[in-house]
């Protein structure tokens, strides 16, 4: 309850301002329609607003005939039917042509009032002016639809971008099966940072490289690119995989002391009767030998991160891959995938690698228990790639 | 996901009855039968569902499958299907009239009869044909559209709808009636206003009922008319009811059409 002396002076105030001016000065417009819309009563305001006058309105139109077209048909499969549902509407966006044809946006609140018999019986309308709010929508909704064409456009530069970092198939070696596998973190539709490559680089003579770069999207990109590139260009002349990555590890030093990276090394060359492998690696997890008959054992020695320190320490190893034994390479998304806090680990990873299979099988099964395990949204990229020497050329 | 869930199928009405499978037109739910679906629960076992990214239908929208009424069809064959429902007499308002001829164009054998109310094969003028709509004015109800679904994905979307003066209704309803995500309402709006299906419409071998209201905009009179002349053998029944909507407006008048349709053996 207000104070009487505040009721008072509010009743007062009130006796003063004519009830008809109330509703005809109302500032906003205010129609009265029969349930089919058939405008009854009109306010001085709606028709000061619209340029019409009331002889024009009143038992000749509805209100539905003075919107745009596409108002007509959203008033026909939103408005009436929430109004004959719901018994009211509130916020509706629309536009009004005015009488010489212009666009006046409104907003429209109605009330569909019912007799004792719940039959339909007037309906009540408030028109506000929306002219400037609608603008600054126009403004928003053009700002969204370019906000969602940029997402659009950088997932597709993203999704591009990615394929030119891994190579489309697996090249075809004379005597040695090649299988790989990567899958990028989440969605996948940001470039990842796992990456690999295999290369001729004489007859019989080949580079495989497994790596994983600092972070993730356009920097890790940029990495992945400069890695690779220079990696190919340092094989051609440098045979040691663990001087390769000295001179690797120089170049990401000079570029930008963020750049770094873990790389698996291997140079393979084929001999008589099979091949001869050169690993070396730069801070990643070692290669692991698969053996028929044999539990899977790694095979190098550790080496430091690439591009994090100066001097730093590579080592390589040589061995012989005969045939029907397989080297398997992986980034750290595999051991490392997460469920709840557990990690996948090594454990499942051997166990995983055990059972003899093809070598297409082997990654499809790895690849299959590391996304399973993590109810398939990794949270790293994952990078798989397998060598088995075979017995024909 | 099971039909029901998929849909939001209500299955009500007389068990071993007649079916009668109603479908909602673009722009609300399967309350836009609010009015009519209960009279026949007493003679008919009447069913109710909504199109997909409509009301509580929880299937998952694809944008593919979607891209046409064709799709839309599919589930209602898919309806009829899991709840293995014949001899169903398929009643369509508005989009879902064109719908339910697909789908009866379809799966020949479930569908008995249509009733169409507020058909219309396509809503945009053509040579020699009076849809009532230029191509432009489906633009413009484009941006009708998403000016009115500006506030749709925060999270205060549901209570702008609120009518704390008719709780009867149900906070559910007042918060999702004619309401839906405004992608899929702007795609559905496309797959609605730019479809032609004028070439199915002789194809149609089950008695039909075209339903026309005196005064609809959306779908008018020529529009019933064409409808009528061009399924063989169907029936037009013209209410006197205004607005695209006469299961909503003149409720009593769709019924008594039901039923003279239904009396005459169809």
């Amino acid at each position: 309850m207000a104070a009487p002396d505040a009721t008072s002076a509010f009743q007062q105030a009130l006796l003063g301002d004519d009830p008809a001016a109330l509703y005809e000065k109302a500032p906003c417009g205010y129609l009265s329609t029969t349930p089919d819309g058939t405008i009854v009563k009109v306010n001085e305001t709606f028709m000061t607003w619209t340029g019409f006058v009331a002889e024009e309105l009143v038992g000749q139109r509805r209100l539905v005939d003075l919107l745009t077209p596409g108002g007509r048909i959203y008033h026909e499969t939103h408005l009436a039917p929430m109004l004959l549902v719901l018994g009211q509407v509130k916020e509706i966006a629309l536009e009004v042509v005015t009488a010489d044809g212009a666009r006046l946006p409104v907003l429209v609140n109605a009330v569909l009032d019912r007799g004792p018999e719940g039959e339909p019986r007037v309906v009540r309308v408030a028109v506000f002016d929306a002219t400037e709010r609608r603008r600054y929508e126009q403004e928003l909704l053009l700002a969204k639809r370019q906000a969602e064409e940029s997402e659009r456009h950088a997932v597709q530069l993203a999704k591009a971008l990615q394929q030119t970092l891994i190579p489309p198939t697996s090249p075809t070696i004379p005597g040695l099966e090649v299988a790989a596998a990567y899958r990028p973190a989440g969605a996948g539709d940001e470039v990842g940072g796992d990456f690999y490559d295999v290369f001729q680089i004489a007859e019989g003579d080949w580079t495989v490289v497994l790596g994983d770069v600092c972070g993730k999207g356009v920097e890790a990109a940029v990495v992945t690119s400069l890695v690779r590139h220079t990696v190919r260009s340092l094989a051609v002349t440098e045979r040691s995989p663990r001087d390769l990555l000295h001179k690797l590890n120089s170049v990401l030093l000079s570029s930008d002391p963020d750049r770094f990276c873990t790389l698996g090394m291997l140079r393979v060359h084929r001999d008589e009767e099979g091949w001869e492998v050169t690993a070396s690696s730069g801070g990643h997890p070692l290669p692991l030998l698969l053996r028929p008959g044999a539990p899977p054992e790694t095979f190098g020695e550790p080496g430091m991160i690439v591009g994090a320190f100066d001097p730093a320490h590579f080592s390589e190893s040589t061995m012989h891959l005969g045939r029907g034994e397989s080297l398997f390479l992986y980034t750290d998304g595999v051991p490392e995938a997460r469920r709840d806090g557990e990690l996948f680990g090594e454990e499942r990873l051997l166990e995983a690698l055990a059972a003899p299979a093809t070598l297409p099988d082997l990654i499809d099964r790895v690849l299959d228990q590391v996304l399973e395990f993590q109810r398939h949204h990794p949270r790293d990229d994952i990078a798989l790639l397998a060598l088995r020497a075979s017995g024909s050329s | 996901m099971n039909v029901t869930r998929a849909h939001n199928v209500v299955d009500a009405g007389l068990p071993g009855g007649r079916v009668l499978l109603f479908a909602h037109g673009f722009g609300c739910d399967q309350n836009m039968w609010r009015y009519v679906a209960p009279h026949f629960e007493s003679s008919h076992r009447v069913v109710l569902f909504d199109h997909v990214g409509a009301g509580g239908a929880q299937a998952p929208y694809d944008a593919e499958r979607y891209a046409s009424l064709e799709g839309y069809a599919d589930d209602v064959v898919r309806i009829c299907t899991e709840l293995d429902l014949h001899d169903v007499v398929f009643v369509g308002h508005s989009v879902s009239a064109m719908i339910g001829v697909l789908a009866h164009l379809r799966a020949p054998e479930v569908f008995a009869a249509l009733v169409l109310v507020g058909p219309s094969p396509r809503y945009i003028n053509d040579d020699g044909y009076t849809g009532g709509f230029d191509r432009a004015d489906i633009d413009d109800m484009l941006a009708a559209l998403s000016s009115n679904y500006l506030g749709w994905s925060s999270a205060i979307a549901p209570a702008i709808m609120g009518t704390p003066d008719s709780p009867e209704l149900g906070a559910e309803l007042t918060q999702s009636f004619c309401r839906a995500d405004p992608d899929i309402a702007e795609r559905f709006a496309r797959a609605t206003f730019l479809s032609d299906n004028r070439a199915d419409l002789p194809l149609v071998s089950v008695p039909t009922l075209v339903m026309q209201s005196r005064d609809d905009m959306i779908a008018p009179m020529a529009v019933g008319q064409y409808v009528a002349a061009a399924i063989p053998g169907s029936s037009l029944a013209v209410l006197d009811s205004s607005g695209h909507c006469p299961n909503l407006s003149a409720p009593d008048e769709v019924i008594r059409a039901m039923e003279t349709f239904f009396a005459e053996g169809r």
